[in-house]
């Protein structure tokens, strides 16, 4: 399976945001980082992957299939968005609200399978202790968590994550991250997340794609993107990249002067 | 995490299985409850059988206090539904058919009629009332699907026009009653509070088969309702078209909304509480939420009428007055003390 993002042109009524944007043959499994300050149009891109956006040119493909002429519900089974609003008052439990994720796009009754679903995208992100609790007495952290369950546990072809560890602390990022890249290989879907952590974006991306005024800047492995000057222009900071004694990349990043 | 999970689900169907036997024991009391107070047994007889205790018990039983009974049950159960959904469409716990100006259309439209006479649909003899204020409570729905479609389908727009329209029946109301005679004020008084008197028959089946309709399109769309509860945002991306979602509901609404209010009158509070202590008692899961909320409704209205006729001997109360003058503290009260651990 590949996703294809061919010339995609897409805002806001007149308002144009992503210009022209390609990002070609993203094998599944791919867990690609989609880097850019912010305003750069990352959530637009996503918003249109998941068709919350109708581009006004240009198609988006899983193999050879166009998903822009998809309707809503079989788009919502094959693409799978975790937007960056998270956390409500509604009185759910946190089962119940992952479980209904899965029965948007999955058939009215629950099925024995449902619920082991359910439980096993709750374990995999070790919320399990969490399945009892309401989804409104939650942190804004373990909240997060629950909206990344609801978009694993529908086990779609695309997972598109919108800043997915923006509420997390460091033990929890790197959890969410690790668990998320174990799913990517699991079962081999494409997996894109916005992420503002270039170091973050570094250890667990295979691919980082940087936008900056809705466009693409660049698109390649984290090391060759991440030792661009691009980056550092488009972030207005000066950077440097190297590697730590386990080989992970690091990028040292300070306010330009 | 599953047993846990199914333990949950059982505790629902059995808090639903409690209201409805309740509410079946309010009913049978309030059939047996008025002027000439007659035991169970009796009225389970003439159930059975209509004549076994004389023509009289027949008439009293079968042509004046069931038609009241099941009236107070079905609209209590409209106006429950329809609260229920409004809550969840419009994101606020505090909204009902009210909300947007509703009640005040229909309470206009009844004074149209009563005062002037006049009626929007021709050639309705004696339900002049009655279809007047259906009339517009479901125009009052029509302008208002009308103009959020043209201003985008928001909730706070929403409210914002249901509080345009209720200023605005509200003044055209004080304008009728201005202008209308002392018994007409009275009479339209005496709608405004809300009387299950009004009961007869054929609103019970048309009522009856509203609800029939309105359970399994309610049901049919639980899981995006629910999924509205997680936020706008949250439903849209897992694939809930919620602008069409909204006007679908609403329409539903409208229509037992509207139709709750031309048969009995304002009777406002059962919308808030029916949904409020069903979500209490079985959370959001609007597949367990939206029938449990129609029966506590049922139950709460059902509990009205018996209370208006048990308060003094040969006397029955407006209805609306009881909701509001019991019904409220009794809200209050359960809001206060029910906290949100009773969820699991």
């Amino acid at each position: 399976m590949s996703l294809t993002i061919d010339h995609i042109t897409a805002g806001y009524g007149r308002k144009t945001v992503l210009r022209d944007v390609s990002i070609k043959n993203i094998q599944g499994g791919t867990f690609v980082g989609l880097i850019g300050p912010n305003a750069s149009g990352k959530s637009t891109l996503f918003k249109t992957l998941a068709g919350l956006i109708k581009p006004s040119t240009g198609r988006i493909c899983i193999d050879d299939q166009d998903i822009t002429t998809l309707g809503r519900k079989e788009r919502a089974r094959r693409v799978a968005y975790m937007p960056q609003a998270f956390g409500c008052n509604a009185l759910l439990t946190v089962f119940e609200s992952v479980l209904l994720a899965l029965k948007q796009t999955n058939g009215w009754r629950v099925y024995d399978d449902n619920l082991d679903r359910v439980a096993q995208a709750l374990h995999a992100l070790g919320l399990s202790h969490l399945s009892d609790r309401g989804i409104s007495d939650l942190s804004g952290g373990q909240a997060q968590m629950v909206a990344v369950a609801q978009t694993l546990v529908r086990e779609p072809e695309v997972i598109l994550l919108d800043e997915p560890t923006s509420a997390l602390d460091l033990h929890h990022q790197l959890s969410v991250m690790t668990s998320v890249r174990a799913e990517a290989q699991r079962r081999q879907p494409v997996v894109m997340a916005a992420l503002h952590d270039l170091n973050l974006a570094a250890k667990f991306c295979d691919r980082l794609v940087l936008l900056r005024n809705g466009e693409i800047l660049a698109d390649g492995a984290p090391e060759k993107i991440l030792a661009l000057s691009e980056i550092g222009e488009t972030y207005r900071v000066q950077t440097s990249l190297e590697f730590t004694q386990s080989g992970d990349l690091y990028v040292d990043a300070r306010l330009a002067s | 995490m599953r047993q846990a999970y199914s333990k949950q689900v059982l505790k629902r169907y059995t808090m639903i299985g409690v209201v409805l036997v309740l509410l079946l024991l309010s009913f049978f009391l309030d059939v047996a409850t008025g002027p000439g107070k007659y035991p169970l047994s009796t009225v389970f007889d003439v159930f059975t059988d209509p004549l076994s205790h004389g023509v009289r018990l027949k008439v009293i039983v079968w042509d004046y206090r069931l038609p009241v009974a099941v009236t107070a049950v079905l609209v209590g159960a409209l106006l429950a539904v329809a609260g229920a959904q409004m809550q969840t469409i419009l994101n606020n716990p505090l909204a009902e058919p009210f909300t947007l100006g509703v009640s005040a259309a229909a309470s206009f439209g009844a004074s149209l009629a009563i005062v002037l006479g006049v009626s929007v649909v021709p050639a309705v003899g004696p339900l002049l009332v009655t279809v007047n204020a259906f009339a517009f409570a479901l125009l009052t729905c029509g302008f208002i699907l009308f103009a959020t479609r043209l201003k985008g389908v928001g909730s706070e727009t929403m409210i914002l026009f249901g509080i345009a329209i209720f200023f605005t029946f509200s003044a055209l109301l004080s304008l009728m009653q201005y202008m209308a005679s002392e018994d007409q004020i009275a009479r339209i008084v005496f709608w405004m509070m809300g009387s299950l008197s009004r009961a007869s028959w054929e609103k019970i089946s048309l009522g009856t088969i509203l609800l029939a309709f309105a359970i399994p399109f309610s049901l049919y769309r639980t899981w995006p309702m629910t999924a509205l509860r997680m936020g706008e945002a949250t439903a849209e991306s897992m694939g809930v078209d919620v602008g069409r979602l909204r006007v679908e509901m609403l329409i539903c609404v409208s229509l037992l909304a509207a139709t709750a209010v031309s048969f009995v009158g304002t009777v406002g509070f059962v919308g808030l509480v029916g949904p409020h202590i069903a979500r209490l008692l079985v959370g959001e899961d609007q597949r367990f939420f939206v029938p449990l909320s129609a029966l506590v409704g049922a139950l709460v209205l059902s509990l009205t009428s018996l209370i208006s006729k048990s308060i003094t001997p040969g006397i029955i109360y407006p209805i609306g007055i009881i909701t509001a003058l019991i019904g409220v503290p009794v809200f209050i009260s359960i809001i206060l003390s029910t906290r949100r651990e009773k969820l699991s």
